[in-house]
């Protein structure tokens, strides 16, 4: 039997705004994967440590305020430090294109900009952990 | 580009999923009243905008201080009649511009303000004695309240004759925005203490705007937006009373916040159902005695939530159709989202059309001309009495629970909200709701706009500014204010008065909400998913 997709969603930033990553911890659910949910104002320290003790294959961050730059490079350098480059970043929320780029060459999987459908998602983390 | 499946087979909703049927007809339901009379469905005046315009106040806020003063002026040269101050992430958590928790975030939705200063920056050169200014602050509102107060003081202005509006609405922070930093009482006192010191010093200030916008962004429905914001009025009186204070003598000055979202009727529908179930509350369950007691005056700003990244040049006009909205709602003030803002904070060529757009509804649109235009529509009528027929169930259940207190900390609103935001987005997978250029009407070749950049040094100069603030004042005058304010927070007495002596001695907002903090303790959610 298939072992099941473990994905962390998390929160990072001050941002309370937590709509979007909600309805994607949901959706992951519905379509039969692990969601943990972290809750809010994660320190990418936190959601480092998160990841690990849940053993996850995946991380979302969820993000609208901007501060992507400022969190999502230290995501990454921990996941490094820690030896989990295995485990897949994905950034969810208001990122313009040149920042998407930018995060995707500092090895983010993916980055869902707003009105990216639930379907895209699931099937994107899907093809992630295969 | 193919066009959607016809909908003929599927049952017409609202934007809220309420089911529509093919026709209505006249079942006696318009109200028997006139516009400015009790309870007020048509509107709280008698001529509406014939006698006076809404303001339109479009929210703004970005960068540092120096910069936040400067597009304020600009929205005044352009014909804005009142400034809302949007503040920025750190600010609205309590945390200044150098505390790590602001790395990164500084400036970037709104405008940092840790100091006296920055707020007398923020303020400079506009005429408070004419413009009143609304500020969107929550949990450390008593705190930012008095820096303006202050800041007021120090312009010369008398505090009897300052307004303006505080949003300062606790509630629907645990309930949908979650920018709360203490736990729900003492959350609450600190609420009191503001609508209590309002009421006796600042008499002409707004001290809370009882709000359901964020509720809506949130994913609520319609009904739920208004039955969770009047329960939270609901809750904020039911607290001001406790404290001693006479319904007349604050009640006037409780001021609401609701969004202005696609659906037009519906819309149209929730604020004359609102001002309906406040009148009737606030006379018949509290007895008030004046007529500004039962009047529900409420400002509205179009769905942020209903933008698009796709195609954003047509937020244009969904921002029109929401306004309208509003404007038909009988709004008291207005602020209409500029196209850019599900990429980024307005830029100064947005923020100027979504300006014009009330102006254009204002002066060529003609629907100012009668109070209550649509009223009489067989179709409004209905959605009115059925809004609020529904609304008052969902208060019902809420009194039940004990409070909204008691509700929100089992979770009920959270989860209402959630249910409905993941209805609503399955229902757009499913092509069920149609959003132009999202899932349908996509094109592919979307014009690239013009992105506000938030320049990277506003940081830096916030803290050099700050350092320069903390080095200038007496430390022993700060830690002694200090104190006082974690005495009297750990006490029976009005936080506002030592609040105000702590920012006169040059305390910081994120110590004075440490100070807080250390008294109160902090508040952690429930994950609920």
């Amino acid at each position: 039997m298939e072992q099941r997709i473990r994905v962390l969603v998390a929160k990072p930033g001050l941002d309370g705004h937590d709509r979007g990553a909600k309805i994607i911890a949901r959706a992951l659910r519905d379509a039969g994967m692990e969601v943990i949910y972290t809750g809010l104002r994660q320190t990418p320290e936190m959601i480092v440590e998160a990841a690990l003790q849940e053993d996850v294959q995946v991380i979302g961050l969820s993000i609208l305020s901007g501060a992507h730059g400022a969190i999502v490079p230290r995501v990454l350098e921990l996941l490094r430090q820690k030896e989990m480059d295995d485990v897949k970043v994905i950034v969810g929320g208001i990122v313009p294109d040149e920042d998407a780029s930018e995060l995707k060459r500092l090895g983010v999987a993916g980055v869902f900009q707003p009105g990216a459908s639930l379907n895209e998602i699931v099937e994107f983390v899907r093809s992630l952990v295969v | 580009m193919k066009p959607p499946a016809p909908t003929g087979t599927r049952p017409h909703t609202t934007l809220s999923g309420v089911p529509v049927e093919p026709l209505y007809e006249d079942a006696g339901l318009a109200p028997p009243e006139r516009p400015g009379e009790y309870p007020y469905t048509r509107g709280i005046h008698e001529t509406m905008y014939r006698g006076r315009l809404w303001t339109m106040r479009q929210f703004a806020g970005y960068g540092t201080p120096e910069e936040t003063n400067r597009r304020f002026h600009y929205l005044l040269e352009q014909g804005q009649t009142g400034l809302s101050i949007a503040f920025d992430l750190p600010t609205l958590m309590g945390c200044d511009a150098d505390d790590p928790l602001s790395e990164g975030e500084v400036g970037k939705c709104g405008a940092p303000v840790s100091t006296i200063e920055d707020m007398e920056v923020l303020l400079q050169g506009i005429p408070l004695a004419e413009v009143t200014v609304s500020m969107t602050i929550n949990s450390p509102a008593a705190i930012l309240w008095a820096m303006y107060l202050v800041a007021a003081e120090r312009h010369g202005a008398d505090w009897k004759q300052v307004s303006g509006t505080l949003q300062n609405d606790i509630l629907k922070e645990y309930i949908a925005q979650k920018e709360y930093l203490y736990p729900p009482r003492p959350s609450m006192r600190l609420v009191t203490d503001t609508i209590e010191f309002a009421a006796r010093h600042v008499p002409r200030y707004n001290p809370i705007s009882i709000s359901g916008y964020h509720i809506r962004e949130a994913g609520s429905t319609a009904v739920q937006e208004l039955a969770f914001t009047l329960r939270d009025g609901v809750e904020y009186v039911d607290w001001a009373v406790e404290r001693g204070l006479a319904i007349d003598e604050f009640a006037p000055r409780l001021s609401f916040f609701f969004n202005a979202h696609n659906d037009l009727f519906e819309e149209v529908a929730k604020y004359r159902a609102a001002r309906r179930i406040w009148a009737r509350l606030m006379r018949e369950r509290y007895g008030a005695q004046s007529e500004r007691s039962w009047k529900l005056r409420f400002h509205a700003q179009t769905a942020g939530c209903s933008l698009t990244w796709q195609q954003p040049y047509n937020n244009v006009a969904r921002t029109t159709v929401q306004a309208l909205a509003a404007v038909l709602g009988g709004a008291q003030s207005l602020h209409t989202n500029s196209l850019d803002e599900a990429y980024a904070l307005p830029g100064e060529h947005a923020a100027k059309i979504a300006l014009r757009t009330q102006q254009v509804i204002a002066h060529e649109s003609g629907v100012t001309a009668a109070p209550d235009p649509l009223g009489g529509s067989y179709f409004l009528e209905h959605l009115t009495a059925q809004t609020e027929r529904a609304a008052v169930e969902l208060m019902e259940r809420i009194d039940a629970m004990g409070g909204m207190i008691a509700a929100i900390e089992r979770g009920f609103p959270q989860r209402e909200i959630a249910d409905a935001s993941y209805w609503y987005q399955r229902e757009i997978e499913a092509g069920g709701k149609i959003v132009v250029g999202v899932n349908a009407f996509q094109s592919g070749d979307d014009q690239p706009i013009e992105i506000l950049q938030i320049d990277q040094t506003a940081r830096d100069r916030q803290w050099e500014k700050l350092k320069a603030f903390r080095a200038r004042r007496s430390q022993e005058q700060v830690s002694r204010s200090l104190d006082g304010l974690k005495r009297a927070a750990a006490g029976p007495d009005n936080t506002m008065p030592f609040i105000l002596d702590a920012v006169r001695a040059g305390a910081t907002l994120g110590e004075m909400c440490q100070a807080l903090r250390d008294v109160f303790g902090s508040y952690q959610e429930s994950e609920l998913l």
